[in-house]
């Protein structure tokens, strides 16, 4: 990525950002998040076929944000969640700039997110074959064997939050679970209070989820939560039309047409 | 006492398994599922991980389970009534498996469970636990036991140590304590005795790393440096690092009330939430990551050999391997070891 | 032993659901004593979790109601809440919570004779599925300890 680094270099140097978020090699063959201040670090910046995790989920960390105006070198997953952190009004054109790093590899600067967002809606967002298998494996199921399926997989979960932690869409700086009054889930990773933070986790994603993968990419111990959000995302396609997320912000959830369609409400 | 040396012959090891289970003991044992290796209730010898490295998460769990009950409350007309836990019911558990960086693991919770307040549940529960520890003859780059004291080879906490003799070959048995003693004494003549009995050999090597005496002594001075901060960006601030780690002992008791009855619980928690040290008025004193992951650190190689004279941490490096984001423990520790303060 | 009476846990929007609720007994019309009604200002009001809770604390069925499409005090209550109910419903069946036990209607404040029978065939069908015990079972706080495995 020498057009990263160069250009990240004439950010840093001409003041228009304070801070790039990139990739760097980590340790043991992992990559991970590199914060750009000055701009012999750029030269640190990789790009390559291991770097999955979102970084959009540090443009709303406070000791980031801080920092000043922000840089980030964005996949396809990044920009997706970045438009839809601005049509929430978590980042805007004032505080972000955004570096593109398209399927092919290659770099494109966008002047502004309305750029991002054109670009972004070019590619559907498309559940990967391996987990659609799955969900349609999991839907030939009874509601017995699916009561059995989830319970055992979830019954590891020592409730870590770094589903939470890792996933850009979770921004609250105090979340559900956090809250006692009422006491919404049940703090103990028992059955009940994992079961309920996941049916929770997904549904508060419901039509924000772009599909990253990076709850499950981030879970310690492997946990295919992110199976649920695919069925969220699968079915409000079914229903509602294909999700791509939007500066509109006409949020799924937040918005109805008068003749949407079931069939259980008698 | 001494240490009793005796050979366990490679099939004799799902004999032991048997007996065990035939004297009523519940055995917990590694198992692989996802690419995972976890502690689960054994009920067949069949299937127990034996190629793994580590567990994902330690073995604590044992005498310090995520989510505890330790009382029942319930309200009537004469007032309240309270049910602690019989410890009677707490079963007879074998540990199968364990790593000598987790055997010694127990110590250093220990230490803290009965620092001033003796932890009556967690050492009721502990006294029910025979740990057969499972020498290391493999480790990878997030390994460092023997920077901060321990070895792959570490007698320390296991009640019998078993350490296998070649790839495909049988087992040495060192019998450390009592109760290890105890469960010999169920299966004596698996138990062979025998004169040529090496182990060194066989040991996974494990490189010396930092200096963890020399790391306690430059963290006095370093609370202020901005190290932290630098370090801790790219920190998401969940509690996998904790959760994983064998000597983590942070709990949050909770209430769960249905109507005029309920249950008190104990769980795990983090310092590395944000909302961990939240105080009733709003105010933060570890508002910022950098102030947690300082707390990890300072916690384990300055506050807890400071106060209850040993490390909390066992250099098993379950933290850098379950961090979504690659804070990794071991290269913080050796770039504080060579800042100069 | 007696037979099994399910409890049913009804969440209703003021303004439809409950007063029809209100004129099925001003009318005079017997049904099935098992449903709690719970009073929301809208359907829109009624949170996900608090179905869940309902589960939590023993309910065997739940129904939950208001105003029709068109007809929410509100303007748009109603049409949100069905957005929700649709997903919602999705996840609970995909996690293997069985739907069968939560009913959707709508029943305006002039229907006492459509709340009676869909509180009447509500009971039925439970009282047919029986007790709710797989939620029961994780709901009631495990007497061990909870480790892994």
């Amino acid at each position: 990525m020498v057009d990263l680094i160069k250009r990240a270099k004439e950010l840093i140097e001409t003041s228009v950002v304070k801070v790039l978020i990139g990739y760097e090699q980590g340790t043991a063959n992992k990559t991970r998040a590199l914060f750009v201040e000055k701009a012999d670090d750029a030269d640190r910046l990789i790009f390559d076929s291991r770097c999955v995790q979102n970084l959009a989920a540090y443009v709303t960390k406070k000791e980031v944000k801080e920092k000043g105006k922000m840089a980030i070198a964005a996949t396809l997953p990044v920009m997706r969640s970045i438009i839809q952190l601005a049509s929430e009004f978590q980042v805007n054109d004032n505080n972000l700039l955004v570096l593109g790093i398209t399927p092919e590899s290659k770099l494109i600067e966008f002047a502004n997110l309305v750029e991002v967002e054109t670009f972004v809606h070019k590619y559907e967002i498309e559940i990967d074959a391996r987990n659609k298998e799955m969900l349609d494996k999991l839907e030939k199921m009874t509601q017995a064997e699916r009561w059995k399926f989830w319970m055992d997989e979830l019954s590891p979960c020592f409730k870590c939050y770094a589903c939470r932690a890792a996933c850009p869409m979770c921004y609250c700086s105090r979340c559900t679970v956090d809250f006692n009054q009422p006491q919404w889930i049940p703090v103990p990773s028992h059955e009940l209070g994992n079961l309920e933070w996941h049916i929770m986790r997904a549904i508060h994603l419901t039509g924000r989820c772009i599909d990253c993968d990076a709850c499950y990419n981030a879970c310690p111990l492997s946990i295919p939560i992110n199976l649920l959000t695919k069925k969220m995302l699968a079915d409000a396609k079914e229903h509602f039309g294909a999700y791509q997320p939007s500066l509109k912000g006409d949020h799924l959830m937040s918005t109805y047409k008068p003749d949407d369609k079931e069939n259980f409400i008698q | 006492m001494n240490i009793d040396k005796r050979l366990v012959r490679k099939d004799s090891l799902e004999k032991l398994f048997d007996i065990l289970k035939q004297n009523s003991k519940t055995i917990y044992a590694p198992f692989s599922k996802n690419g995972k290796t976890s502690f689960m209730d054994a009920k067949s010898f069949a299937g127990i991980s034996t190629g793994h490295i580590q567990t994902s998460e330690s073995s604590k769990d044992i005498a310090f389970p995520r989510a505890e009950k330790i009382l029942d409350y319930s309200k009537n007309k004469e007032g309240m009534s309270v049910k602690g836990i019989d410890f009677a019911d707490i079963p007879e558990v074998v540990l199968w498996g364990v790593r000598p960086c987790d055997a010694i693991g127990i110590g250093e919770l220990s230490s803290i469970f009965n620092w001033d307040y003796k932890d009556e549940i967690y050492n009721n529960r502990l006294s029910k636990v025979t740990v057969f520890g499972f020498s290391c003859n493999k480790s990878d780059e997030y390994c460092f036991c023997t920077s901060v004291g321990g070895n792959p080879g570490n007698t320390a906490g296991s009640d019998i140590l078993f350490t296998r003799m070649g790839e495909d070959g049988d087992y040495l048995a060192e019998i450390i304590t009592e109760k290890g003693l105890t469960v010999v004494s169920l299966a004596q003549n698996l138990f062979e005795k025998s004169e040529t009995l090496e182990r060194e050999k066989f040991l996974a090597e494990v490189p010396v790393r930092f200096n963890h005496e020399e790391i306690r002594k430059k963290l006095d001075k370093f609370f202020e440096s901005k190290e932290w901060i630098e370090e801790s960006l790219r920190c998401l601030g969940c509690g996998a690092c904790a959760y994983v780690c064998p000597t983590c002992a942070c709990f949050d008791i909770q209430d769960e009330a249905h109507g005029k009855k309920g249950s008190r619980v104990r769980c795990w928690d983090s310092c590395g939430f944000s909302h961990f040290t939240v105080h009733t008025s709003g105010h933060n004193p570890r508002g910022v990551q950098s102030a947690r992951w300082r707390q990890r650190i300072m916690h384990k190689f300055s506050y807890m050999p400071e106060r209850l004279s040993v490390y909390g941490c066992t250099g098993c490096g379950r933290c850098s391997r379950a961090c979504p984001v690659d804070m990794n423990i071991l290269e913080h520790l050796i770039s504080i070891q060579e800042v100069t303060v | 032993m007696a037979e099994f009476e399910p409890k049913i846990v009804a969440f209703v929007c003021n303004w439809c659901t409950y007063a029809g609720a209100d004129l099925t007994g001003t009318s005079r019309i017997k049904y099935a004593s098992n449903v709690r009604i719970i009073r929301f200002p809208c359907t829109g009001r009624i949170d996900y979790m608090l179905l869940l809770k309902a589960f939590d604390e023993g309910a065997d069925g739940i129904i939950v109601s208001g105003c029709h499409p068109n007809d929410c005090h509100y303007t748009s209550g109603n049409f949100h809440a069905r957005r929700r109910w649709i997903m919602f419903r999705s996840l609970c069946d995909f996690t293997g919570i069985n739907t069968e036990r939560i009913k959707f209607s709508w029943v305006s404040a002039a229907e006492g004779a459509k709340w009676a029978a869909i509180v009447n065939a509500t009971v039925t069908s439970i009282r047919e599925l029986g007790p709710y015990t797989e939620y029961k079972k994780v709901a009631k706080y495990p007497e061990k300890e909870v480790t892994h495995g």
